[in-house]
């Protein structure tokens, strides 16, 4: 086992608050950047540190910080992307209800790197907890002085305001949140213009994950160096499993990536509940299902992208032997078609039919042609929608008519008289 | 206009609370969200004396109101029960057996899911992942997350929701 880095605390009584995050090594990491680093020497110090994105897309953060203009006079702003809502995840909830001062710490870096004198966490309704002990948190840092005007003595001043949001999937998709905050309907923008130019209020705006905010503090006070080495070069530092489904030991692992996903499930997970899995959904239910064959794969952005999934959000769902695949699928199209905010006809109307058609075949009336039916829909979805949630639920349902064919077949009437 | 209450009741309630809000964000129309939030936890549900009243608050078209409230699904536009059961039936939890707790949820307080019972103090809803994977099937009751869910346990929380209720 490695050390627990983002995790360190989180089992303590107290780690939710103030003093014992500072007594643990807390708003050092935000002292040494006020002391020693401009805010150009941040972004540079992060890009060097290779963090990539821990939401889902994996894009390095420095960079994203990087592209933020640096003139103009219009205002700059941060927002925390805390409406953790890819089934399967639960990670960002851990975080912020256990120890929130680690996304605030490095969401105070952040600001001060990019320039942004106003942040936003943007916390999913639900997560009611996490709102509180971040509300908390929030408070207890303006009373130390890390928040508000003139932080620690500098010419720096950062406001943060927690955004409640109001159960809406797709407002995890960064242009969706900034509708949201703006006060509209959660529904993706066309890029570019990318946030980092023209995003909250048309202003320039950084949106980076909790548990990636939460990462940024241990950069700077133990090093680049030291970030580095943990895991593959290409994809270092921390970073949170969740692992939930048919396994014997579901929870949040902090582990290092690179790890295969076979390791994940069986040591980690503690193996499948009937002793043999069937498949495995490596990041959240966006991630298309890898079958036993490709438990092999290794945990990182490169490695899962090569056997056509992804990471996302490490959210491991493990399914054993006695999941029927079909009916997995149905569920997974249906939060999709539930969730499409509804601009996109492709992802709109395609994934409600099909549901139908899943729906159908699950009942037992399904035909043959609706299989070709699903992947003629799944084609006519990706790659035609605005934001990603349409091209997760095709590649989602795509690999499972791929995979496990055969079981929708078996519950396929067998002899048509159309076909 | 509601029995209860009228927009200019909802005005004299919520508007201190809104002005400071209102002193977060840049535009009216940002405070809209966290209005409708207010109003919610005050009234249980949102309904057209309550858009009038954000709107009049907040200067901002009532339009701009009703359609964040019929957008996001956490704002009610209809009469929820004291407890609102909100049985997660996404992945893990479906994997874990959930559908036969929706099942035996229904069939125990005799309705169906998305309906309220006549004493007025269950709603039973289905609703997307909570973030419970790890602990699954998991249901919220109101804001409280109940983990680990099994018919008995159900059960347990059920009587114990109902024998509060006969004691106040």
């Amino acid at each position: 086992m490695t050390e627990l880095v983002l995790l360190k605390n989180v089992s303590h009584p107290d780690s939710t608050l103030i003093g014992y995050y500072e007594k643990t090594g807390g708003y050092q990491g935000l002292k040494k950047v006020f002391k020693d680093y401009s805010p150009d020497q941040v972004i540079e110090y992060v890009k060097a540190s290779t963090l990539l994105g821990r939401g889902g897309a994996g894009f390095p953060t420095g960079l994203k910080w990087s592209f933020v203009p640096k003139d103009g006079d219009k205002p700059r702003y941060l927002c925390c992307n805390a409406d953790e809502g890819e089934p399967g995840t639960f990670k960002d909830r851990l975080l912020m209800e256990r120890d929130p001062h680690q996304m605030i710490e490095g969401m105070i870096i952040a600001a001060y790197a990019i320039g942004a004198e106003t942040a936003y966490v943007y916390i999913r309704g639900e997560y009611g907890l996490s709102i509180e002990k971040t509300t908390q948190a929030i408070a207890a840092a303006y009373d130390k002085g890390y928040l508000g005007q003139n932080i620690l003595g500098s010419e720096f001043s950062l406001d943060i305001h927690v955004h409640k949001g109001a159960g809406a999937y797709i407002c995890g998709e960064e242009t969706a949140l900034l509708e949201s905050i703006e006060g509209r309907r959660g529904q993706p923008k066309l890029k570019p213009p990318f946030p980092a130019v023209a995003g909250l209020y048309e202003c320039p705006t950084v949106i980076n994950n909790v548990e990636t905010f939460a990462c940024v503090p241990h950069i700077f006070s133990r090093g680049v160096d030291w970030f580095t080495a943990i895991g593959p070069q290409d994809a270092p530092g921390p970073r949170l499993f969740g692992l939930s489904g048919q396994l014997k030991k579901p929870g949040v692992y902090e582990l290092p990536m690179g790890l295969s996903l076979r390791e994940l499930v069986e040591e980690y997970g503690g193996g499948p509940l009937t002793g043999k899995f069937k498949a495995v959904i490596p990041g959240g239910v966006s991630a298309p299902m890898i079958p036993l064959t490709g438990l092999d794969v290794k945990m990182n952005f490169a490695d899962l992208a090569a056997a056509g999934s992804m990471l996302g959000s490490a959210a491991v769902i493990a399914l054993d032997d006695t999941a029927s695949i079909p009916a997995v699928a149905r569920r997974i199209t249906e939060f999709f078609s539930h969730e499409s905010c509804g601009k996109c006809a492709p992802c709109r109307e395609g994934l409600t039919w099909a549901g139908k058609i899943l729906n159908r075949i699950e009942s037992g009336k399904g035909l043959k042609r609706d299989l070709d039916q699903l992947e003629v829909l799944c084609g006519g979805i990706f790659g035609n929608t605005f934001c990603a949630l349409g091209d997760g639920a095709a590649g989602a349902l795509k690999a499972t008519l791929k995979h496990f064919r055969h079981e929708y077949e078996a519950l396929i009437i067998p002899i048509s008289v159309n076909e | 206009m509601s029995e209860e209450y009228t927009s200019q009741d909802i005005i004299n309630a919520l508007a201190e609370p809104l002005a400071e809000i209102k002193k977060r964000y840049p535009t009216k129309r940002s405070a809209i969200m966290p209005a409708l939030h207010l109003a919610q936890d005050k009234y249980g549900t949102l309904d057209e004396p309550t858009y009038q009243a954000i709107s009049e608050m907040l200067d901002v078209p009532k339009i701009w109101v009703f359609e964040l409230a019929s957008f996001y699904t956490l704002y009610n536009d209809k009469k929820i029960g004291k407890y609102h059961l909100q049985l997660c039936t996404n992945v893990s939890c479906m994997l874990r057996g959930v559908y036969d707790l929706m099942d035996h949820l229904q069939t125990r307080l005799g309705i169906k899911k998305g309906e309220t019972t006549e004493d007025g103090l269950f709603t039973l809803i289905a609703v997307e992942c909570i973030g419970a994977c790890d602990v699954a099937p998991s249901m919220m009751v109101n804001q409280t997350y109940y983990n680990d869910l099994s018919k008995e346990r159900v059960d347990k929380i059920l009587d114990q929701l109902s024998a509060t209720e006969k004691e106040t």
